[in-house]
């Protein structure tokens, strides 16, 4: 092993810890999740703490995709609208069961999971999910931008 | 005033065009002619003892395969009137056949039926003579059919993008 291919692994490293710690989000919030969302986001639960507390509404300058929320067939461009427009390196997260799997809403107007339409990288069930939950998810993803897992 | 009063009214002023009256756990309905609709409704709003200011929902109801009623017309549409100075309401209804689904608009009596009855067309497809916007409400234009009809299938998919299923 040359010394230069020890020094880039190092620096994956070191972009990696970086990343996982200035998560920009952008919350794609439809439904009912989002009061659980908030939750997760206010002082009692603080999602600050896991440097992921400032949402960007413009998803050029976000690294995060939130899907929190049931996505109808109408939304389901939209949605994948908002993915295309986000820069690399993106994430995104299943925020609650309608978004992972359509959840009960299986019927003419639901997307049965975003997973259909746009890459996933973690899911977090739960009708709604408990902010533990959707800390445990976070902290999954941190590990996965850690370990440098990218989709290009 | 009393549901039965109001009942009593509105037979006493159309007679005929007033086809049933029925009353459940102090509910008042009056299932009317589909022409007269509009002049009842505009009675309703206009006289000050009715006083029916707001109509607070307008939906419809499909009967298809409904036990006891696979003759009669397919579809009711149905009237919520509410009054906010007397605090009373009535229920209206209208039945359709399936061949003949349509029924004149109630844009002109109260503003609001204008979406509700864009929802009625999206879900049930009934038509409204002389809506001002007749388009879909909450489905998108590229839906076909209409999915709150008994015989929409219940399994059809129909997205936009992503697997056609």
């Amino acid at each position: 092993m040359g010394v230069g291919s020890f020094f880039t692994s190092k620096l994956d490293e070191a972009i990696g810890w970086a990343r996982k710690y200035s998560i920009f989000q952008y919350p794609f919030v439809t439904a009912c999740c989002g009061m659980e969302y908030m939750a997760t986001a206010c002082s009692h639960y603080d999602v600050d703490r896991f440097g992921a507390g400032l949402p960007r509404f413009s998803p050029r300058q976000a690294d995060v995709l939130f899907v929190v929320g049931t996505i109808s067939h109408k939304m389901a461009p939209v949605l994948k609208r908002i993915y295309d427009q986000m820069t690399e390196p993106k994430w995104v997260v299943a925020f609650g069961v309608c978004t992972c799997t359509g959840g009960f809403y299986d019927n003419y107007a639901t997307v049965q999971g975003i997973d259909t339409i746009i890459p996933v990288d973690v899911y977090i069930p739960g009708c709604p999910p408990r902010p533990e939950s959707v800390l445990d998810g976070l902290m999954k993803l941190q590990d996965k931008i850690a370990a440098g897992a990218q989709r290009y | 005033m009393e549901g039965a009063a109001i009942l009593d009214r509105l037979r006493a002023r159309f007679g005929a065009a007033v086809v049933e009256t029925h009353a459940h756990r102090g509910d008042h309905t009056a299932v009317v002619e589909r022409a007269a609709i509009v002049e009842i409704m505009t009675f309703c709003r206009d006289e000050t003892d009715l006083g029916f200011d707001m109509l607070s929902d307008l939906t419809a109801v499909d009967f298809l395969k409904f036990p006891g009623r696979e003759d009669g017309p397919r579809f009711e549409v149905v009237y919520h009137l509410y009054s906010l100075a007397h605090n009373h309401r009535v229920r209206l209804k209208i039945r359709v056949d399936e061949d003949q689904a349509v029924v004149p608009t109630a844009v002109s009596v109260w503003p609001i039926a204008n979406w509700l009855e864009r929802e009625v067309w999206d879900m049930f497809g009934i038509r409204f003579q002389g809506h001002p916007d007749p388009r879909r409400l909450l489905m998108y234009e590229e839906f076909v059919g209409h999915p709150l009809r008994k015989d929409y299938p219940i399994n059809r998919r129909q997205p936009l993008i992503g697997p056609k299923i």
